[in-house]
Order: C-alpha cells, then structure tokens, then sequence
C-alpha cells in the first residue's frame, strides 16, 4: 500500500456516504457474529477451551525458539525441505527460486493470510509467474483487482450482483444471473482448469506442530487439498507463531476456530500434511516480518496468539461500518490495528485510533488478546512518537494545563457555557465543529454543578 | 466512611442536573458525601488520544482533592474506569494506588457496598431503554455481556428494577457501542455519528421514551442525535431515574 492511501477516518466516512450498503455490511457480520454466538453456547465448556488454548499459545511463544527449532527437526526428517525468511522480501524470493529451480510457471494458492501480508501475489506476477487464488472469496478479489477486505470471508463487501457482473465479464457467464449456485458452478469449472495445470501449489497453515513435524490447513472448499495433492510441488508459508507445541494441544483450536469464524461446529476440510507424496516436493517456509520483534514487546506480544478467526472483526462496531479496505493493510480490524503498526508505525499510525475502545474483540477472541487494552498501548507508543498529529498533542497539553489548574477550568468553563448560550448557531456551525456535522450540542445550562454547590453550601451555612 | 463526589468535567459543566442527583441519591441513602470543590477531570481525554503522559498534572491535581476521602463515587462508568486503570503520581505512588481502589462507579457503590435492595420513593412510568456503556459494562463488569458464556446480570438494571411504574424495554443488540469513545467521535466523525444513529435506532423501535444509562457520555451522543432528529425520546442519567418521584 502507498502512503497516500486513505486514512481510516476518511476511508470510513467514503464507505458510509452508501448508508444501505453500509448497514448491509453492518448486518451480514452481525449475523455471523449471532451464529458464533450460537456455537459457542452449545459448548458448556467454551470459556474453559478460550483460557486453555490462550495457556497453549502463551506457553507456545514463551519457547517458541525451542518449539520452531523442533518443528525445522522433524519436518526435515519427514522429508520436507524448511526454509526461513526474515521478511516479506526474503519470503517471496525463496518461493521465486523453488519456482525457478523446477521451472514453473504457474500456481494454485489457497487462502494464506501471511502471503497476502507480504504482497506476494505481485511479487510473482512481476516475475511473469501465474498465480491463481483457488478460495472462492480471494478469486472473486483478485479478479477484481482488489486486496481481501476480511481474513475469513474476503469478499464479504460485496453482493451476489457484483460477483455476477464480474463472473460475466472475466468467466463469461450469462448477463445478470446472481444465482450462487449457477456462479459457484462456473468457477469450480474455472478453477479445476487451474488445479489441472498448475505446476506448484502453495498454502497457508494454521497450526504446525512441533512434535511431529506436520502442519493443518483449514478450508472451507477443500481447494488446500486439490491444489496441493495435484501439483508436485507445495509449499506451505507461515507466520512463525503458528506453532504449537504437541498433536494434542490441536483438538483445543481446532474447536475453537470454526466456531469463532463462522458458527460452524468445525471447519469443513482440516487438512493434516506431514510428508511430501513419492514423486512430490514439499516446502515449508517460516517468516518472521515483524513478528519476533512484536515478540519482544511485553505490551504486544500477546497479538501474537492470534489463530486468525476473524471474530473480532465480525463483532467490531467499527470495522462492521467501515468495511475492512479502510484499515489499508492486510489484516484488518481491531487485531490489524495492532499488528499493522508494528511493521510501520507511520504508515499505520491511524489504525489504533479507529475504535471506540469498546472491548467487544476482547471478549469474543478465542484466545484472549487483551485486544482493545493493546490499541490503548499503541496510542500511548504513538503519541510517545510523533506519530500522531501535532495538533492533537498541542490540543491535549493544553487540556492538562486547563485540569491542572481549577480555577483556569473554572473560568474556561464558564466562558464556554457563556459563549455556547450567546451564539448557539456558532456552536453547532458544523464547519468549526466536527460533532455538529450529525448532531447537535447538548444546551449549556447557566450553572455548573459546582457552582450550585457552592450556592447550596452558603445557603445552608448562611 | 468518608465519601468523596467525583463529577467529571464534562457532567460538571452540562449536565449539572446529574450531579444534583448523584448527591440527593447518596444522601437520600445515608451516606455523607463531600464533594472536592477543586477537582476537574479525570485525565481520559488525553490518555485516549495517546497522551498519558501529558496526564501528571491533571492527576496530582485529582489525588490533591481526594486525598482525604476512604471511597470516591462517580456517576460515569468510563471516568471510573480510567481513574481505577491509569490514575498515576511519581511523586505519590502509594496514594494513588489507594485511590486507583477504592473508586467507585455509583451503580456498583449503590449495588457492591451500599448493598441497595429498595428504593421506597422513586416511581418513574414509563417504558425506558438502558444503555449499557461499553466501560462500565466489560471494564468495570457492570453487566455481563453477549460475547462471554457466562450467567446474566446487571448491576444497572437490577437498580431499575427497584423503581416503581418503570417498565424497560429490550433491545435487539443489548450492548453495542454507542460510537461515543472519546476523542473518537470528532476524530471519526461520520463513523461515531453512524453508530449513534443506529443506536438510538434500537431503542426507539422497541418503544424506548426515555433511554438511561450510567454514562453521560454516550447519553450526550444519544442525545445529540435524537435531538436533529427532533425525537420526543430524552435521555435522563440513571441518577435522575433513581431519585425520580422524590
Ligand atoms: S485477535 Fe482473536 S478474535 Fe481476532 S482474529 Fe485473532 S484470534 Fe480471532
């Protein structure tokens, strides 16, 4: 993303100019946030599962040298070739040389979160390589020419109209037919071409174990598995914190997870790899990109247990309203505005303010990331910064000034009262007052509560 | 037990009437209250803006003024909250952490230490809708909340159930934001507007003609778009409801 990308504030207030799409969006996430909230009740157990598998990732990123180099060990012995990179830049490169080495051209990718983080898409493109995205959501996106605007369902901004149009145009299907299965049935027809021929495939992984060396891949549509079991290569890209420590710990996330996404029970293909095929190749590459640095922050450290549900964007007052393309970065929502940051500070220097600090993500997150305590932390590091602002900061310091000083308070107080009831239109002129745009200014009465204390002490004393 | 009346600035200068009956319900319940007459804020608005740091004055300046009360008592969740997580002094470490526990916000004083089980007097008729802000309610466990499995209960409404004639409504989504969020709603402008909307939606479609709650900064929010609205719907303070008919 470009600097001169759009801030959220801006973003947010272009996304809500179209108030029935807005509060479409609004209701779709809050009915997959109803159909969470249903999954979970059927669990008695469900906040013991949250606090155990919030134990599990703690303990996880407290070793998770030990548990990383345990990984490497096994899955080499398993056969699989392991690669390490340090950034996006490093990542992309090695995918570009096994792609290279085995003169391929063409891939299949399934949802991958962390390649998306690292832009890879138009890294390969660039390099002349074909890269098909084989989830549904993210071909609907990539067709479009857009980023995911949600990590679980990233073309939940649009409409069944708008993938009909765009089916038409690039999968010619038939002129304004919106029906979902006529749709899905066309591009299951397009993408088994792409499985067909696709040299490598590569995928995410939402959980790799140290103990055995294998790692899961959880998907919906089951295109992990075609796109890894028909090419002859795959290789699987991860965010270093994936890692958990024992085959045991799985059946704990593996609850967690679907229910926490999407309300399902579980997710419909969890997919275990441990060995490439005879004949096959397979590759795991562990990223840093941050991550190791967030890992030595106590304040943030925490964001790094996340399993990637999405909940706390489906439960998200503010993410609900503003559509996930207003965060500009890759993850979106309340656990983006955390992890954004951390790659950089500038650039994402707004998205710990787009909340209302409300601590619905807390509450909702499967794993207990103190969510909405770390945006508050991250406005702190910020402002601590220069991130934000100067005038925020000139505004602010003037306020301590202004409760520092009671009497100061006092005057200033009145003064405003005053000026409030003398030229109320001035007030409410909504070029000089951002709150009067939708709203008005509540009426000044012409006493404060203390000095009608004041007056009430005198009364009484005299 | 000496009592100390926290009023925020913000309910200090606008809405001086909740205030007024913040202190008529303690008294009306026995309790002896002072109320500081240099206190000002509580220091949330720089804190929430990413300047804590910028907060020393503003909390020496509150430990000064509360330094000789046991309890402090408040009538706004989200100040409380910020005063029980944040309240900070280099210079008094000890005092402030004193302070930092024993803050109350008024419907868990009236509920957790004054134990209220009836309020013989107040009588208010009509169909009113509770907010329940987001501070108060998962921050300082007011209430319980729709994301947790846990058994419901609210400590607000257990005291609107107290008040004769008071018929409460329910709501389609019991605890959304209001949008308020401190310097959120001038920084996010048309997000907070939007979310005020629909929340006021909500309660004005299940029959709401007053909507309460425990803090007066997401009521102002309520009110600011009720009022362009040209709604008959107020917003009265959970205080005012307590005392009402006294
Ligand atoms: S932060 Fe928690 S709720 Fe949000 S995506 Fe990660 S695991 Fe899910």
């Amino acid at each position: 993303m470009d600097t001169a990308s759009p801030r959220h504030a801006k973003a947010a207030e272009a996304f809500l100019r179209d108030e029935e799409n807005a509060d479409w969006h609004n209701e779709t996430l809050w009915f997959v946030r109803s159909k969470r909230d249903r999954a979970a009740q059927s669990l008695p157990e469900w906040e013991d599962l949250r606090e155990q598998a919030s134990q599990i990732k703690l303990h996880s990123l407290s070793k998770l040298d030990d548990y990383l180099i345990q990984l490497e060990e096994n899955a080499r012995q398993n056969g699989v070739i392991v690669h390490w990179a340090a950034n996006a830049d490093e990542h992309n490169r090695i995918v570009l040389d096994i792609m290279r080495k085995h003169k391929a051209t063409k891939i299949v990718k399934s949802k991958s979160m962390l390649t998306e983080e690292c832009h890879l898409n138009p890294y390969l493109i660039k390099e002349g390589i074909e890269v098909i995205d084989t989830d549904l959501g993210e071909r609907i996106i990539q067709l479009r020419n857009e980023p995911p605007s949600h990590i679980v369902m990233p073309a939940i901004h649009l409409k069944k109209r708008h993938i009909g149009d765009l089916f038409h145009l690039h999968l010619g299907t038939d002129a304004g037919a919106d029906d979902p299965q006529y749709l899905t049935e066309a591009a299951r027809i397009h993408l088994r071409q792409k499985f067909l021929l696709a040299d490598v495939a590569i995928t995410g992984v939402n959980f790799a174990i140290a103990e055995t060396g294998g790692f899961v891949v959880c998907t919906n549509e089951g295109n992990a598995d075609l796109g890894a079991h028909l090419a002859k290569v795959h290789i699987a890209c991860m965010g270093i914190e994936k890692v958990i420590p024992k085959a045991e710990h799985l059946g704990v996330f593996l609850r967690l997870l679907a229910r926490s996404a999407t309300g399902q029970a579980t997710t419909t293909y969890s997919s275990h790899f441990r060995k490439p095929a005879p004949g096959q190749e397979m590759h795991l590459v562990l990223v840093d990109n941050g991550r190791t640095r967030q890992l030595a922050s106590p304040d943030f450290r925490n964001s790094l247990k996340c399993i990637r549900c999405g909940a706390c964007m489906n439960t998200c007052p503010v993410y609900r309203r503003s559509g996930g393309h207003s965060y500009h970065t890759a993850v979106a929502g309340p656990i983006g505005s955390i992890l954004a940051p951390n790659i950089d500070m500038k650039e994402y220097a707004d998205l710990p303010f787009a909340s209302t600090l409300c601590g619905s993500c807390t509450n909702v997150c499967p794993v207990k990331i103190d969510i909405h305590q770390q945006l508050y932390k991250w406005r702190q590091v910020l402002g601590e910064a220069g991130a934000v602002e100067p005038t925020k900061k000139i505004g602010m310091t003037g306020m301590d000034v202004l409760f520092s000083h009671p009497r100061l308070y006092r005057f200033a107080g009145r003064a405003g009262r005053w000026f409030m009831q003398k030229f109320p239109s001035l007030a409410n002129k909504s070029s000089l007052n951002p709150w009067a745009i939708h709203r008005d200014m509540p009426k000044p009465p012409a006493q404060s509560f203390r000095d009608w204390y004041a007056q009430q002490n005198q009364k009484d004393n005299g | 037990m000496n009592v100390g009346l926290f009023i925020p600035c913000y309910v200090d200068q606008f809405y001086p009437q909740v205030g007024i009956a913040t202190l008529r319900l303690l008294e009306s319940l026995g309790v002896r209250v002072v109320f500081p007459m240099e206190q000002t804020c509580c220091g949330q608005p720089m804190a929430n803006s990413g300047f804590q740091r910028l907060s020393a004055g503003c909390d020496k300046n509150f430990i000064r003024n509360f330094a000789n009360c046991d309890v402090v008592v408040g009538p706004s969740g989200s100040c409380v909250l910020h005063l029980k997580e944040h309240l900070h002094s280099d210079d008094q470490p000890e005092e402030a952490a004193r302070l930092r526990n024993n803050v109350y916000e008024l419907c868990e004083f009236l509920t957790d230490v004054l134990k209220v089980e009836q309020l013989p007097k107040a009588r208010f008729p009509y169909r009113v809708g509770l907010h329940t802000s987001c501070h108060g309610q998962r921050g300082l466990r007011l209430s319980s909340m729709s994301e947790r499995m846990e058994p419901k209960f609210s400590k607000p409404e257990q005291l609107l159930r107290l008040v004769d004639g008071l018929d409460l409504i329910q709501l389609s989504h019991p605890d959304e934001c209001c949008g308020f969020g401190g310097t959120f709603c001038v920084f996010e402008e048309a997000l907070s507007s939007k979310m005020g909307k629909d929340r006021v939606y909500d309660h004005v479609q299940h029959g709401a003609e007053v909507i309460t709650g425990g803090d007066m900064s997401c009521l102002m929010q309520l009110e600011g778009v009720l009022h362009r609205q040209k709604s008959s719907v107020r917003v009265m303070h959970i205080a005012e409801i307590l005392t009402a008919g006294n």
